[in-house]
This record gives C-alpha cells, structure tokens and sequence, in this order.
C-alpha cells in the first residue's frame, strides 16, 4: 500500500526489511569514513597519554607532557612580570612630575595607563574617557579635585567617598531639601545657579537666588561660584556639568544632594599600575 | 455499547473530575499565598486549564466516541503540524527583535523594562526555537513515524493527545516564567522547579506512548529512526531530572536552590546543555532525517551497517563530550582534555548520519532540480555536516581559546540550528500536509523554492557575519602592545561589531520571511489543494 523505493539497475542488495516502503543497502561502511574514525580513536588515545585526562580515586593522570592550564598562566604572568619589572621598579621610583618628560618612562607610563585604564576605569569613565552622567569627563579643563599629576595620583590611589580607604577624599553636601529651605529657595537658588553659566528659567528670582547662594553655597562653592577644589566642590559657573544643567536636574541636586563614590585603586592595582594610569589620564588633554 | 463499558467509563471520568477539581482548588489557594508574580500567573493559568478540562469532562459523561483500532492516530499529528508552524515563527520573530536590540540598544524601551528586555527575551528565544519549534517537531514527527515504521495505533489511547496539550501547556509556562523572572538562570534549562515537574509528568507520557507503540508493532525489526528517537527521548529524560535537582525555597514561589555547588553546577549544567544538543536536535532530528529522506527520495536508505555503527557510536561518545563548554575555567584539566577529546572522536560518528542522507539520493540526484522539498532536505544535511565538524574543530582547546564567550559560538550554533533542524522540519511539514490533510500535492512548489532560498542565504548571512565578528573580537580581546599590555577595552569590541550585527538581523528578516512564506504555502495546501482519494491511514505492515 505505501510506495516501495523505487530501484535501479546496479543496485546492491537490500537488507529484505520494509518500513512503509522504506529499505536500506547492504553497502558496507565507506572505507574513508572507517579509517578516519579509527585515525581519530589513535589520535585521542595518544592524546590523554601526553596530557592530563583519566581519573582515578585520588586524582587523574598528569599526562605525559607535564601540561598543566593553572602552571601555563602562572608561568606567562610570571614571564610578563619579570620582562617589566626593571621599568616597573624605575616608575615607582620617579618623581611623579618628572615621569611625562622622561623619554623612557613617558611613553610606557603611557601604554601601561592605557591598559589600566580600558580593564579597570572604562566602566564608568567610557572607554574614551569621555564620561557620562555622574562620572567625570576627564578629558577637559574641569576637574574636581585638581588636574595636576599629583592630584590625580591621590584621587586615583585613594578614591572618593569610598569607605575602604581612610585616605579617600571626602566631602558631602547638604540635602538643602531636607527640612532647610524653603521651596521657593531652592526654586531661586536654581535660577540663580542657572544664571552664572546661562539663562535663568526665571529671570525673576535670580537677585533673590544669589542671596541665598551667598549665605548657604558659597562657603564651599566660592562667591562667584567657581567652586574649591580642596573639598571637591564644583565650579558652578563654567557651563560643564556632572549631573546635568538643566533646571529639574539641578534642582534635584539641591533638594536632594549627590554622592558621587570612586573605588580605592591603591587597594587593587600595584603602585605602578596607579602611577601609569595617573599619567595617562594626565597626558589625555587637561591635565595641569 | 455495552452499558456495562459505560459505567466503568464513567467511574474514571468521576476520578478525574475528582483529580482535576483539586488541582484547581490547590491552584486557587497557589494563587493566593504565591510569592512572586511568576508564579502567581502560573497558578492562575493552571487554574484556568484545570477548571476548563473540569467543565469538559462534566460535559462529555455518558458519551464515548470509538476509534477503530487499526486506523493510525492522526489528529494529534496533524495538531503537532500546526503548532510546529506557529511555534516556530514565534521563536524566529523573537530571535530577530533580540538580534536587531543587540545592534540597536535603544530597542530594549524603557517603558519594557523588566519584561522584553534582551535580557527576558533572549530565553524566551532559545527556548521557543528549540523546545517549541523543535520539540514539537520531534512530537509530531516521532508519533507520525513510529505509527508507520511499527505498522500500529499509537499505544495509550488519548495519552498522545495529553503529551500534545500538556507539552503546549509546559511551553506556555516557561514563557510566561521567562518574561516575568521566574527563571533558574541555567542556559536551556531556565524553567523554574514546578515547570519542570511538569514537563517530567509530559516527558515519562511521551515515552510511554512512543515504547508502548513500538512494543506493540506488527513489524518484525524496529527502523533506524525509531532507534534515534527512543533514545532522544530517554537521554532527554534523564538529563532533565539531574539537570533539575533542586529544592524549592517554598512550594508557594517560583525561586528554588539548585543541589549542585560550584564547578560541579557547572560540569552538571554543560553536560546537559551539549547533550541537549546532541539528543534533542541531532539524534532525535536525525530520527526525522532517517524516515523523510527515503520516502521523499524513494530511494532506499543507503547502507544499514552504517546506520547501526553510526547510531551507537554517536549515543556513546556524546554523552562525554560536555566540558568542551569549560576550558580553560576552573573545571579541572583532565575532565577538559575528556571532553574534547571525546568531541573529536564525535566526528566521523556524526557524518555517519550524513553519509547516510545524501548517499540515499544516489540514483535520484536528479530530483534535486526539479523537487524543492528534497532541495530542502539535502542543504539541511549538508548544514548538518558543516556544523558537526566545525564542532569538533571548536572543541580543540587552542581553537576554543580564540573562539570561546565570542559571537563565533552564536554562528555555530545556528549553522545548525537554522540549517539543520530547521530546513529537515521544513522539509517535514511539506511532506507531512499534503499527507495528513489527504491532498493530492502541495499548494505551490514554486513557493517551497523561494522559500529555500530566502532561508539559505538568511543563514549564510547569519552564520557569515557572526565568524566575522566572532573571529574579530577573539582576536581583539587577546591584541596586546609591544610590552604586553593590553589594546583594546571591551566596549571598543562591541562597537566594533556594529555592521555584522546590522547583517545578522538581516540574515533573521530573511529566515522569518521564507517561515511565513511557508505557513500560506501550507494552510493554501489545505485549504486549496486537490483532494486526494486514496486513503493511507490505515495501518498495514508493509512487508
């Protein structure tokens, strides 16, 4: 009832089974097919002689070779560390301002920073250094707590705000909306913000706005409000801003405050790799 | 009837009203105290299905329809067509939105946020393709085949039709978990411990229905295909259980404990995820392979020697194959160099199998120019053959150190799984619709032709892009400077990819356009298609 396969002279014999019209050659196994298959077989029983691959009750063979992943790694980090160590040593030793105009420690305290700087800080910073809303750009003018190697140095070693280092750099500012000022203060003191580096929204409340800057802001951010580096206040009248200048941002900051943390790279990286990177990010443009 | 037979029917139907009114009293109180909204939502759906099939059952007491035992069961296979179909544009549109949110991340919208996400789409992706497209495939297929190959009704009168509808039930379950966060975060594994406990209850069903009809077939030998699929759907079964040991942290919430720690997590979750490869989409597609070649190319199968040495090799090896998915990681070395090893070996035994595709078309080559379903079947063969070597070849560890966590992985896996399980299924349905529906031919061959070839040079551009990319980044990953450090960051790899992203979705579009060609193609076949008048429903031995 179900149609048989059709056959054709010169075919070889059929096994006599039938399913649904379906039968199958007796061909023998292709010769090729066989030999590669016992090939690979020979291959693989050669292969866990020379490296590590059967398991017994109190561990595996070790393979021929001695060939081992974890001695493999060790041995590479360990020839990488030998191979820099000179320069490595002769970094750390370096005057942190003199490391830029030396014709050999400037171009490797250069690439090394790259490297750090790509595994380690482009998660936050970009990994052209560029920033985003909360991290820092780092490649102009603006810096927080000063763009010369020396503070970048300490920024980098130390951190921000973190609670690993006693030596982070610490500073907080008030939630100015936390039972302090009045609304229509905050409202005025954003307009007046607004108005250093642009246009109020309210041009109305901006002589109201600066009084108020003058008694609650301006301890920390300056008079003219171009902000103190030593607590790592923000200039206020430059026209860059961390978290946004717009008037529901800036607003939101005032009301609510920032606190902006930065790990404590000391505690991760050698001194050498905080070095290189200080100078990387000093090199990228704004650096002081 | 005798009213006799009546009345014991009517006792069973009291027991399961019994059954399935607990079942929705205990869903309702899952509802109540659940813990999550995963879980909330599954015991509302189950409800639903619980107090329908309580409603169902109360509505049909006193009634029995009789079905002659010597006719094949065709119903669930003509349901397992449609849901095939469906299930399968599903999972391929999913796939496209996710590749073109990969290229474009402003496509993961805010206001989607927590459930069509990459992140909550991506599973529901992998899941759909492979265990509702290809699972229903499987289904359909093995209980089509096993009924003609044993010249016998499938054994367990309606179970067939609970493995059918409790299979959609479990695919509605884990997609719904997926998008709402009930997930166990094991690769092709995510569904949570109840979902699982479910699909067990369906899988030892499936098994039954499938050995019980071999058990009782009226052919004196059992065909290659029917070896494949038994052991797709024991190995299956036991990789899922162990896969799966976990404790619930409550039996009113989806989160649950998995039994295994560490590398051992680990080791245990690739060796399920390989040989979800290697049981689910290759021993049971070639389960497939081995019934549809022949009968589409009336040829007999070309050398049954190598199908039995193929088949146990393949079985054996495979199983051994899954820490090739952990060099280099903290599996120790010996299980690793195992691992591949083993895949090497896995080589020749998987070519057995295309060997045995193409060499049944000797004698009828001719067929590939004028029948675009053969066409199909070859180029699904062929893809087979490629992704089972560049499978070994990725297992080598010095190969894996460049290839491994890059897109190159992406491309394999999809070599196959567009190529092979994919273009082997469609090549099925086209030979199962006019069969099951009794249509004389297909509705239009040219359309099975635009078909081919949207959807192969879809998957060209796929698998083409992703070795690209895949190559580029593996190799930008590892560029290091002249003192040993390192050039570039990872997001510079990812903007690096950019393009080929662009050309992978592309490859998508094209894959889903031949996929919805298909479905008109089908669904004119039965709408419009002459009607054939023979009947070949009725169970004979051929022989």
């Amino acid at each position: 009832m179900s149609k048989p396969s059709k056959k054709i002279e010169g075919d070889p014999t059929t096994t006599g089974h039938s399913w649904d019209g379906i039968e199958e050659f007796n061909n023998p196994l292709p010769r090729w097919w066989l030999w590669t298959f016992y090939v690979c077989i020979i291959w693989g029983i050669g292969y866990t002689i020379a490296y590590p691959a059967w398991p017994g009750i109190k561990g595996a063979t070790e393979g021929m070779l001695g060939w081992s992943t974890r001695a493999n790694v060790a041995a590479d980090i360990q020839a990488a560390e030998d191979k820099l160590a000179p320069i490595n040593a002769k970094l750390e030793a370096a005057e942190l301002t003199q490391i830029a105009s030396d014709a050999e420690l400037g171009p490797y305290a250069t690439s090394a920073g790259a490297a750090v700087f790509k595994t380690w800080c482009a998660q936050c910073h970009g990994s052209g250094a560029a920033g985003a809303k909360g991290y820092p750009n780092l490649l102009d003018n603006d810096w927080l707590w000063g763009g010369d190697i020396e503070n970048i140095y300490l920024t980098i070693k130390h951190g921000i705000r973190n609670e690993e280092d006693d030596e982070a750099r610490y500073s907080e500012m008030p939630a100015f909306g936390d039972d302090y000022l009045e609304d229509e203060d905050i409202d005025a003191v954003v307009n007046y913000v607004m108005s250093l580096s642009g246009d109020a929204k309210d041009a109305s409340v901006v002589s109201a706005g600066a009084e108020v800057f003058a008694d609650e802001c301006a301890s920390c951010h300056a008079e003219d409000g171009t902000g103190d580096r030593e607590q790592g206040a923000p200039n206020l009248a430059d026209a860059i801003w961390l978290y946004g200048g717009d008037y529901d941002t800036i607003k939101e900051t005032v009301t609510y405050s920032r606190y902006g943390v930065m790990p404590s790279w000391g505690n991760r990286l050698s001194e050498a790799q905080v070095r290189a990177v200080a100078s990387y990010v000093h090199q990228l443009g704004g650096g002081e | 009837m005798e009213p006799g037979k009546t009345k014991g029917r009517n006792m069973g139907n009291y027991f399961k009203l019994i059954a399935l009114g607990l079942i929705t009293l205990f869903a309702m109180m899952a509802a109540n105290y659940a813990r999550d909204l995963a879980y909330m939502v599954h015991a509302w759906i189950i409800m639903a299905v619980s107090l329908g099939l309580f409603i169902w059952t109360l509505r049909g007491m006193g009634t029995k329809t009789v079905h002659p035992q010597d006719e094949y069961m065709d119903d669930v296979v003509r349901y397992g067509v449609v849901a095939t179909a469906f299930w399968g544009v599903v999972g391929f549109l999913v796939g496209v939105i996710i590749a073109f949110q990969l290229a474009f991340p402003s496509l993961n919208f805010e206001w989607a946020q927590g459930f069509a996400n990459f992140g909550r789409l991506r599973p529901l992706h992998t899941s759909a393709v492979i265990f509702a497209f290809g699972g229903n495939a499987l289904i359909a297929t093995s209980f089509y085949i096993v009924q003609r190959t044993s010249a016998a009704r499938l054994w367990g009168g309606n179970l067939a039709w609970f493995v059918f509808w409790g299979y959609q039930l479990f695919i509605v379950l884990a997609a719904t978990g997926y998008l709402l966060g009930g997930t166990q975060s094991k690769e092709y594994a995510e569904p949570e411990w109840h979902v699982d406990l479910w699909l067990t209850i369906v899988w030892v069903a499936y098994l039954a229905v499938f050995l019980g009809t071999i058990i009782k077939r009226k052919e004196p030998h059992i065909y290659v295909a029917n070896w494949f699929f038994l052991s797709f759907i024991v190995t299956v079964a036991m990789l899922h259980l162990v896969n799966n040991l976990t404790i619930p942290v409550s039996i009113w919430g989806s989160k649950s404990v998995i039994v295994w720690a560490g590398v051992q997590d680990a080791m245990v979750q690739w060796w399920y995820g390989h040989n979800a490869v290697g049981f689910f989409l290759t021993a049971g597609f070639l389960g497939m392979m081995y019934y549809f070649i022949p009968k589409q190319a009336e040829r007999p199968v070309f050398s049954y020697k190598l199908s039995i040495i193929h088949f146990w090799a393949l079985i054996f090896l495979y199983i051994w194959a899954g820490p090739h998915h952990l060099h280099y990681t903290a599996l120790p070395d010996w299980a690793s160099t195992l691992g591949m090893v083993f895949s090497v070996i896995l080589w020749m035994p998987s070519w057995g199998g295309m060997i045995n595709g193409l060499m049944t078309l000797s004698g009828a080559w001719d067929k590939l120019r004028t029948d675009p379903v053969i066409r199909m079947m070859v180029i699904s063969v062929g893809f087979y053959g490629m992704s089972t070597f560049e499978g070994p070849m990725m297992s080598i560890r010095a190969v894996n150190s460049l290839s491994h966590y890059t897109d190159w992985t992406i491309g394999h896996v999809h070599s196959g799984a567009l190529g092979w399980n994919g273009m082997i299924t469609f090549g099925a349905l086209y030979f199962l619709t006019p069969v099951l529906w009794k249509r004389e031919r297909l509705y239009s061959l040219s359309l099975v032709s635009w078909h081919f070839w949207l959807a192969t040079i879809g998957i060209v551009l796929y698998a083409a892009s992703m070795w690209v990319t895949g190559i580029m980044e593996g190799l930008m990953w590892r560029e290091v400077d002249a003192n040993g450090f390192l050039v570039n960051s990872f997001a510079d790899t990812v903007a690096a990819k950019f393009p080929m992203y662009v050309v992978r979705g592309l490859g998508g579009v094209m894959f889903l356009a031949g996929a919805l060609i298909m479905c008109y193609n089908l669904w004119m076949t039965v709408r419009k298609a002459p009607a054939k008048e023979a009947s070949l429903s009725v169970a004979v031995p051929a022989e």
